[in-house]
């Protein structure tokens, strides 16, 4: 018959069983999800952010404003009808790390794009109160006065794909021009919305971007990159 | 009798001849002082940032002020560093006790482990104000920190494992399989979760490996398992040592303590899921989460009934020892707490709790309950023996401890709970013409009473962390009675 105490002597047999016990969930839940084709279902119009507003991605992950707003519409009526159709798994397919969040003290901005001008934007992260009296966030206006430091964008850009976002040799090439190009209103974006369909000019100086220049790129992106009235969407591939 | 084992199974003859070990009790005192300093840090910040969300204006606006940025000094200096550090005291405590032999690897290693993680967190509190974030919960440091963490833990892994190698007792006693496990499975959830690709090796940004949907899942199958192995299966090993050995009874049940053993560690690992209900994470993965959090209310149970069935026959304690009390009681809050959080993996519950104050009720009725309450035990405990003091400096304060804690922590889950389930159903809420009935910014607006109880109660629950400090410190203070043989009165739980 089994006896506990042959473990409870060895302390190496312990550690052992100790390992194999502990692996098991991990490995049956996560290895899946990096084999099973469907996991996520591509879908016309995901694409990598543009430099600017990969480096507002940075300036949110920075900031923590994760602790605050989920990035995760979930399929739920209510939800769908607040704040959009729910959130896909390609949506954030680009996104190292995720940024679903996990508490709402502030509502979702998986789908905040275009829902307000780039100039609210600029005004609520400055001084949320004097547009939504309630709100509880914290005052973002030191960002405006924070010049962006682009010096390695392009360095970022090759880490992010080196751990998979698809930039073309011919992104990063073009990343610094992008980069001044959607933080510039009097500049002309035909080149930037060819690589980067759908991405926002913000209301930049012309000279140096801004930290707030690029995190309202950034939020003026989220949740806009996939068209759902679409058809071809309507079945996704795999 | 003090070779008693646990459930008294452990046959005396067996013990070996008794020679005297010079344990090492320098680094558990040091740790114990930092794990009070790093409580009062931790429910600090918790007032402060709990102010912010009453108040907005006291973000004051500066970058290294906001909630975005205190708010992981908080969760890491409550989990990292105040219940790190009294894991890392006690266990390599107990494992000294419990194995009768010196800590292996000397003084020095044993000096390094303390400084090498007190350095981990001064810097993690200092990079996160400065702006450098994962962006991942409880997994902020950035790649150099946790490459110094990783460091740090498996020199821990050859500490504790070198002690229970060498050590004189036949068995290895309950607690460390705890604290084994712990230490074990804590290395393997940050090693899997920090895989990430540094901009440079100059520059402390870097991108995460996994991303979306896979990189969700990664993470909460680390972040459900800080709770599950950082914040219980380490607990639990506190638990089975101090609460027999201030009871002075052997543990409850030897069995219970097996079976409950390997199905906790077993399902824990599967239940990260449930953090990620209706999301993008496919609805397999979903079940399998719900399914094992739900089952894993069994063990946890078990858990807290050999913990609490070990007082029969001593309730009378309970009058007598307030440190004791605090043991008790967090046991109590545990049994609560892994009863509330099957419930909320429930995917119907969880499509109401989720996003809400509920979330952060429940966290906190396990960590101020159960973690802060079993350290507390723990401490009351330690402090006269480590310092060899005949008794506490005040065991009258230690019950103004117990009850304003306590009330504090009322204070914070009830009011969570209210504004929590308050949240849910008016996000959710419909008016007659079938419309959303309430904007977001009301229901922000409807909460804010419950977020000045809920800062109420982190003041009280912080003003008891100060009363603790102050008896300690007269603890420390008052002569030494150098009479640590007889201290303390009781029966030893296994090998002392």
């Amino acid at each position: 018959m089994f006896r506990h105490e042959l473990i409870e002597k060895n302390a190496i047999l312990m550690l052992v069983l100790t390992l194999l016990t502990v692996a098991i969930g991990g490995i049956v839940e996560v290895v899946p999800l990096f084999t099973i084709e469907t996991t996520v279902e591509h879908v016309k119009g995901v694409r990598p952010y543009s430099p600017l507003e990969a480096r507002g991605r940075d300036i949110y992950v920075r900031e923590g404003c994760y602790t605050c707003h989920s990035q995760m519409i979930r399929a739920l009526r209510d939800e769908v009808e607040r704040y959009g159709h729910y959130s896909i798994a390609a949506e954030s397919m680009y996104d190292h790390p995720f940024q679903w969040g996990s508490k709402r003290i502030g509502p979702d901005l998986a789908r905040v794009g275009g829902k307000y001008s780039s100039d609210w934007h600029y005004a609520h992260l400055i001084n949320a109160q004097s547009v939504v009296p309630e709100s509880l966030m914290p005052h973002y206006a030191f960002l405006a006065d924070t010049p962006l430091e682009t010096a390695d964008a392009v360095a970022r850009m090759k880490a992010q794909r080196a751990v998979g976002v698809p930039y073309s040799d011919e992104d990063i090439a073009n990343a610094a021009a992008d980069l001044r190009t959607q933080a510039d209103p009097s500049a002309d974006n035909t080149d930037l919305l060819k690589r980067y369909p759908k991405a926002v000019t913000v209301p930049g100086d012309g000279k140096q971007p801004t930290e707030m220049d690029a995190l309202v790129a950034y939020l003026q992106v989220l949740g806009t990159m996939v068209d759902f009235a679409d058809p071809a969407n309507e079945k996704p591939r795999q | 009798m003090s070779d008693l084992a646990i459930g008294g199974v452990m046959p005396v003859a067996h013990a070996p001849a008794r020679t005297a070990v010079v344990y090492n009790e320098a680094v558990v005192r040091k740790f114990t002082i930092a794990a009070m300093f790093w409580a009062v840090v931790a429910f600090l910040v918790g007032v402060v940032i709990a102010a912010q969300l009453a108040w907005p204006q006291l973000n004051l606006g500066l970058s290294f002020t906001n909630f975005g940025r205190l708010r992981p000094v908080h969760t890491s200096a409550a989990i990292f560093a105040f219940g790190g550090s009294a894991l890392f005291g006690t266990s390599l405590y107990v494992v000294q006790r419990t194995c009768r032999a010196r800590l292996f690897g000397g003084e020095a290693l044993a000096n390094f482990l303390f400084w090498g993680y007190q350095f981990f967190i001064v810097m993690a509190a200092l990079s996160y104000v400065m702006g450098f974030s994962q962006g991942q919960e409880y997994a902020e440091p950035e790649w150099h920190l946790d490459l110094w963490l990783t460091v740090v833990w498996v020199l821990y892994a050859v500490v504790f494992i070198g002690t229970l190698l060498k050590r004189e007792e036949p068995h290895i006693y309950v607690a460390n399989w705890f604290y084994l496990a712990f230490i074990l499975t804590v290395a393997i959830l940050h090693l899997g979760n920090n895989v990430a690709l540094p901009v440079s090796i100059y520059t402390a940004k870097s991108y995460n490996f996994a991303s979306g949907v896979q990189n969700a899942m990664i993470q909460w199958w680390y972040g459900h398992n800080a709770v599950g192995f950082f914040l219980t299966a380490g607990f639990l090993g506190m638990m089975y040592y101090f609460i027999p050995k201030a009871a002075g009874r052997p543990v409850y049940s030897y069995r219970l303590s097996i079976v409950h053993f390997w199905s906790l560690i077993f399902m824990y690992m599967w239940a990260g899921p449930h953090h990620l209900h209706w999301t993008a994470l496919p609805d397999w993965t979903q079940t399998l989460g719900m399914a094992f959090s739900v089952m894993l209310w069994m063990p946890s149970w078990g858990g807290m009934i050999n913990g609490i069935m070990t007082l029969s026959g001593a309730w009378d304690k309970l009058r007598t020892d307030p440190g004791l009390r605090f043991s008790v009681t967090a046991v109590g809050f545990y049994g609560m707490s892994t009863f509330e959080g099957p419930v909320m993996s429930i995917r119907d519950v969880n499509s109401l709790s989720h996003y809400t104050d509920w979330g952060i009720g429940h966290v906190h009725s396990g960590a101020l309950g159960w973690v802060a309450f079993i350290s507390f035990g723990a401490i009351y405990y330690l402090v006269p023996v480590l310092w060899k003091r005949e008794r506490l400096y005040s065991t009258r304060l230690v019950s103004w401890h117990y009850w304003v804690a306590t009330l504090g922590i009322v204070f914070y889950i009830t009011s969570m709970w209210v504004a929590g389930i308050m949240q849910g159903l008016m996000w959710r809420a419909y008016d007659q013409f079938g419309f959303l009935q309430y904007s977001f910014a009301e229901s922000v607006n409807a909460v804010h009473p419950y977020y000045v109880i809920r800062l109420i109660g982190g003041v009280f629950f912080l003003s008891g962390a100060l009363i603790m400090v102050y008896n300690l410190i007269q603890t420390v203070r008052s002569p030494s009675t150098a009479r640590r043989e007889a201290l303390p009165a009781g029966v030893a739980v296994a090998g002392e």
